[in-house]
């Protein structure tokens, strides 16, 4: 009698369903599938044959289904029955095995198995026959066996998730085994170029493997390359338990340590400063100390540099709490007790003045100083050369500016450094400038003649100069034209129909 | 309480052969002397946990002085009731003046707590003291029969108030805790977490099984489902089933938090001492050949 395993109710559950199919996107199946006669994807035969293949390697690239046509319905029921009853147990085909694997969707992992060794596609199977032993001996030997394969290739167990583990992980003895394959290849590459084993640098064999194994390939990454193992395998982390088993550090078991013994060290010593200061009010001493902590002009550390400092990955969530906790520990008036660990977690906030290059001041023939810098805006170029006469020349292009520049707007622009720092009489200018309209032309002239007047002026002036944005390149260009569009942001008319 | 000596039994001697497994990679010995153990403490269902242990032939072993040695400084502290005398550490009366006595208000107490309870005044519930002394006396011993042999103990706490405290604890008795969030699969799915061959902790400590929103810690039915024993102190608004030795006790008062840590760190730091004492002994007993 055809025993219709209670475990194929289990199949049409609608969750063991996709739990297959995803793990089998690429060979996707969701493009004519399932065939029309079986309304149940999950015994499509490409599931059947991914289903096959996922073992314990890796998986391999999508080549032909594994199974060429597609068995109905009823032929897989025919199937199920053959492995169930009774006369035919003799022999049965590992491809034959493989349909009963979705029936199973969701069995646990009770028995042992051996899932080393992937089952060979197409081997035959054969349970020696039942004159031998008890008939129920070996039914339930054989039941065992397939249950036992069956479990092993389910394609519901939760194989390993090959994209969870990581980069791939070297141990140290491999790492040592290749940096003594290195040293010894590096003499070798020495005698064979002719040169002293003792003194082979790094570019040396750089040199040597580009005359060796020339290659004209484009990306540098793709070429040969020799290099110290140190440079080449990823830095592993280090076993983080001795001997016995026992982790080293005492947070081992929250998973970052270095953060939370972070976060432990900076509560005790916010603790140490709150005792601190209830000492001295019970001794009646005021608590505010005169010497504050002085925090302005440093910032913060990002949260690359504490990954940096704490050589671990920390979410948002757990950087946002340690400035918390800083701010806090900020917060008390004794704070300056623990200056110099607070100070461990700022960085000087560089001053942005400094990091104009000035032209240094030359001097003409006549011991005239003048200096001379470039200034660009759209596309237009300007050079402007500002010398220390107190006269009112003021040439563009061999033109006086007034001719140059008819419309105000533009004369304006041009005199704005000079207005700005009060020196309006005092310098005269002469500029060329080539390239896009007046307005581009008159407004490079102006960052030119700004960049110059660095070099007459103080540090102070400097950094007001910067403030009111007189040494900031405008970066404002025309916006390109998008097709689909009239121009960059205009759309043509629409239309209903 | 002849039923939770039994179940100590079975834990200690679960412990002692994997802790003997350990040990044995070690030194070197075959399977024999471990089956010789098991046969000696006549557990029941352990082979399923130990690998092999059921298809390895019982070899001729010679009796070599050091194994024997060695057996002795394991099974000897099983043979008196509290080897490292932990109730000279704490009395009724301690407990009284830690407040251990004061639970939650009647509206929160749990249904499995009302046996360690011990009435209830003005709506407040009084765990009765004699049994936590009892309950502390068992857990503490247990405690330091672990740390004796080297096993890993995890505190955890998910009090903001005494994580600090329960982390400073652990670490000046070199033990481990966790007092942060828990991720989801730090016992379950170790391996992946932390790295292959990871070794998980041998017995976990909660000085409190609550979680910031009072329900029960995730940590106490991983513990359970990876077979690890457990310890905690269960207030009156806890759920103590899971728990292999529950203490019932005030889990919320700093004085109450404070004598729990106090006297966990003693008891872990007296068996650690009598360990390295042991093996002191034994290295001088036993002069290499």
């Amino acid at each position: 009698m055809f025993m219709l395993p209670p475990l194929l109710t289990a199949s049409f559950h609608p969750k063991a369903e996709p739990c297959g199919l995803n793990r089998l996107g690429f060979l996707g199946v969701s493009n004519g599938y399932p065939p029309s006669n079986s309304g149940v994807p999950l015994f499509s035969p490409l599931l059947l044959g991914g289903a096959r293949r996922q073992s314990q390697r890796p998986v391999p690239a999508p080549s032909a289904p594994l199974i060429q046509s597609p068995p109905s319905f009823d032929c897989l029921f025919r199937q199920c029955s053959f492995l169930f009853s009774q006369s035919h147990l003799d022999t049965v085909s590992a491809s034959l095995l493989m349909p009963a694997t979705p029936l199973i969707p969701r069995t646990p992992r009770t028995l042992p198995c051996p899932c080393s060794q992937p089952p060979v596609g197409g081997s035959m199977l054969s349970i020696p026959s039942a004159g031998s032993q008890g008939r129920g001996a070996d039914i339930s030997r054989a039941c065992a066996h397939l249950l036992g394969r069956q479990i092993c290739t389910s394609s519901a167990l939760p194989q390993k998730n090959l994209a969870a583990a990581g980069p791939e992980k070297f141990t140290e003895e491999f790492i040592k085994k290749q940096i003594e394959e290195f040293k010894i290849g590096k003499r070798h590459l020495a005698n064979m170029m002719g040169e002293d084993p003792e003194n082979f640098t790094q570019e040396d064999i750089d040199r040597s493997i580009a005359y060796l194994f020339p290659s004209g390939l484009f990306d540098k990454r793709a070429r040969p390359l020799m290099k110290h193992p140190d440079e080449i395998f990823p830095k592993q982390k280090a076993v983080q338990w001795g001997e016995d088993g026992r982790p080293f550090h005492f947070l081992f078991y929250t998973g970052k340590q270095a953060y939370f013994s972070l976060m432990h060290e900076t509560f005790g010593k916010l603790l140490a400063v709150e005792k601190h200061q209830d000492r001295l009010r019970s001794k009646g001493l005021p608590t505010q100390d005169p010497k504050q902590l002085s925090l302005t002009g440093s910032r913060w550390l990002q949260k690359e540099e504490l990954e940096e400092l704490l050589v671990e990955a920390i979410s948002d969530h757990d950087y946002s709490r340690f400035l918390q906790l800083m701010e806090r520990l900020l917060a008390l008036p004794c704070c300056s007790v623990e200056e110099e660990f607070i100070l461990k977690f700022r960085r000087q906030l560089d001053v942005q003045s400094s990091k104009q290059v000035i032209q240094e001041l030359q001097h003409d023939e006549k011991g005239v100083a003048f200096a001379s810098a470039e200034g660009r805006r759209k596309s237009s170029k300007a050079t402007a050369v500002v010398r220390d006469i107190a006269s009112m020349k003021i040439l563009v292009n061999g033109v006086d500016y007034l001719n140059y520049f008819p419309v105000v707007q533009d004369r304006q622009q041009l005199l704005f450094p000079l207005q700005f720092l009060g020196r309006l009489g005092r310098h005269s200018l002469e500029c060329s400038v080539s390239g896009g309209g007046h307005s581009a032309q008159a407004g490079a002239l102006r960052l030119a003649i700004s960049r110059a007047l660095l070099s007459f002026v103080s540090e102070s002036e400097r950094e007001e100069m910067r403030q009111a944005g007189l040494l900031t390149s405008d970066p404002r260009v025309k916006e390109r034209k998008k097709p689909g569009q009239e121009g960059a942001r205009r759309k043509f008319a629409w239309v209903k129909r | 309480m002849v039923t939770t000596s039994k179940v100590a039994m079975n834990y200690i001697s679960q412990l002692c052969c994997c802790l003997i497994k350990v040990e044995e990679k070690e030194s070197g010995m075959a399977a024999g002397h471990l089956t010789k153990v098991l046969f000696s403490v006549k557990h029941s269902g352990l082979q399923s946990r130990l690998f092999g242990t059921a298809a390895v032939a019982q070899t001729d072993q010679v009796e070599n002085d050091s194994t024997a040695l060695g057996n002795k400084i394991l099974t000897q502290p099983l043979n008196h009731p509290d080897y490292f005398r932990l109730s000279e550490l704490f009395s009724l009366k301690d407990l009284f003046e830690a407040r251990v006595h004061l639970g939650h208000k009647r509206g929160c107490r749990h249904r499995l707590m009302e046996p360690y309870l011990f009435g209830c005044r003005l709506e407040q519930d009084i765990i009765d003291l004699d049994q936590t002394v009892e309950h502390l006396q068992q857990a503490l011993n247990f405690t330091a029969h672990v740390a004796y042999r080297g096993g890993v103990i995890l505190f955890i706490s998910r009090r903001r108030q005494f994580c600090h405290l329960v982390e400073k604890m652990a670490q000046e008795c070199g033990e481990y805790a966790h007092t942060r969030y828990w991720q989801g699969g730090l016992l379950t799915n170790a391996p992946v977490l932390y790295g292959p061959g990871v070794r998980l902790p041998d017995l976990i400590v909660f000085i409190s099984t609550l979680n910031n929103v009072f329900q029960q810690h995730v940590a106490i039915q991983d513990a359970a489902k990876m077979n690890i024993p457990t310890v905690g102190v269960v207030d009156s608004n806890c759920n103590p089933s899971l728990i292999t030795y529950p203490i019932p006790g005030n889990d919320d008062t700093p004085s109450s938090v404070e004598l729990y840590c106090k006297l966990f760190k003693m008891t872990i730091n007296r068996a650690k001492d009598k360990r390295r004492q042991m093996d002191l002994l034994q290295s001088l007993a036993t002069p290499n050949l």
